[in-house]
């Protein structure tokens, strides 16, 4: 890939290690995400891909070695759906805790028919499933304008249209001068150039 | 990005907070009822316990009074985090871009107005309950007004503490009932010195310092706390 100035870089991080429980997870990772890259983090169960995530998200902020610094907004999912029951769908995302640009009726409206919530808009989120939960929140996406995407498992307990979806979503942001760094246990099935970043060796086309 | 615009500025922010807090808590009425339904409750102990002379329960009633509604803030300021911490809120909130400080502010000026505020403004019926002498009804109302946005105040400290624990209501008590005290003993000795009829400002001043004091330095501790229960 043409090495960008890495003053351009939406988020950088030098010499992470962490370790769990007497155990090395990771050590020495540094690398730096682009305007355009999108990044699966690799790793089997426990290898530390959404601690790894929690520390550049920013929610970790102690006990690991190393430094991230972020450059842009970022927009973080992680594997709660953050989707209050007594709220309904179009509640959550209006008043969203995450402090993201306010959005009009008609941006939530067509994020979650997006999403496959087109009707669902006006009822309580406690009548929806843990799936359509997960979708609320994934409408999120369709109306963040942050730069930088931090995913933790995206893909759990979305069905196989609502992935295609989702990968179509990921393609345009990059695509659109953003950058995604992600975790997924499913490979991605996109036109597009996808960076893998192991714990072990760190990030690699 | 071409489409990226500006966060919400922060008083925008808090007062969506707010809104959603107060919205969340109207849509289970039985949470904002609790408070109120256990200070009755308790009241009516005492009669009970103490033997229903009049004069006695009126030399008890500022004490009384005030314990219950500690007791009573002290019951539902576990809650003030736990459902956020549980379904992922708490963390989406410690990513905004505003700052936590104020958004801290707005979770606890909910909690205060569906409780503290609450219980002050029915604390009269209570008090006439246990023969408070009528010249102390103000001043009550207006001690508890203050009071307990204090302890709505140390109170989130202590739950965001306790957020990440599975079990953190006994904890939390052990943790902040002797921040609670200070606030115990001006409130009843303003209430005592009503009766008495002396003035009871000076002891309101008191309370007033401790709220302007707890709503500079409280937001702070519960910031930090927030921050190490969600990293844990």
């Amino acid at each position: 890939m043409p090495t960008e100035s890495a003053g351009a870089a939406l988020l950088s991080a030098a010499g992470l290690s962490l370790e769990r429980g007497g155990r090395e997870l990771f050590r020495d990772l540094s690398f730096a995400v682009q305007p355009g890259q999108l990044v699966q983090i690799e790793g089997p169960n426990g290898a530390g891909k959404t601690s790894l995530l929690r520390i550049l998200a920013g929610l970790s902020r102690y006990g690991f070695g190393g430094s991230v610094q972020r450059h842009a907004p970022q927009l973080y999912l992680g594997h709660h759906a953050a989707v209050k029951a007594l709220l309904t769908p179009r509640e959550n995302l209006a008043w969203h805790v995450a402090g993201e640009c306010a959005h009009s009726d008609l941006e939530i409206e067509s994020a979650l028919e997006r999403v496959g919530l087109y009707g669902y808009e006006d009822v309580p989120s406690m009548t929806l499933s843990a799936g359509q939960h997960r979708r609320v929140n994934l409408a999120r996406l369709y109306l963040s304008s942050s730069p930088l995407w931090l995913l933790d498992e995206p893909f759990t307990a979305i069905d196989k249209s609502g992935v295609a979806e989702l990968e179509q979503l990921l393609v345009s942001h990059v695509e659109g001068g953003g950058a995604i760094v992600m975790t997924s246990h499913q490979p991605l099935q996109v036109a597009y150039r996808v960076e893998y970043l192991s714990l072990r060796a760190g990030l690699a086309a | 990005m071409s489409r990226q615009r500006r966060a919400p500025g922060t008083g925008s922010f808090c007062l969506t907070l707010l809104r959603r807090q107060l919205i969340l808590a109207a849509r289970r009425p039985i949470e904002i009822g609790n408070p109120l339904l256990f200070f009755a409750m308790v009241v009516a102990l005492f009669p009970l316990g103490l033997g229903p002379a009049p004069d006695k329960l009126a030399d008890f009633a500022p004490g009384i009074l005030w314990i219950i509604a500690l007791l009573s803030s002290l019951l539902t300021s576990d809650t003030v985090f736990r459902s956020d911490f549980e379904d992922g809120s708490l963390e989406q909130l410690l990513l905004a871009p505003q700052p936590l400080y104020m958004s801290v502010l707005a979770y606890i000026a909910a909690h205060w107005l569906i409780t503290g505020l609450l219980l002050a403004l029915v604390s009269p019926l209570f008090a006439l309950m246990i023969k408070l002498p009528e010249q102390a009804i103000g001043v009550l109302v207006g001690g508890l007004l203050l009071g307990t946005a204090v302890l709505s105040l140390v109170g989130g400290i202590g739950a965001a503490l306790t957020v990440g624990l599975k079990r953190g209501g006994m904890l939390i008590s052990l943790l902040i009932l002797p921040f609670y005290m200070p606030v115990l003993i001006f409130g009843s000795a303003a209430v005592q010195n009503a009766i008495a009829g002396y003035p009871a400002a000076p002891y309101l001043a008191i309370l007033g310092a401790m709220l302007c004091l707890a709503i500079a330095l409280a937001p702070l501790a519960i910031a930090a706390g927030l921050r190490i229960s969600v990293d844990a």
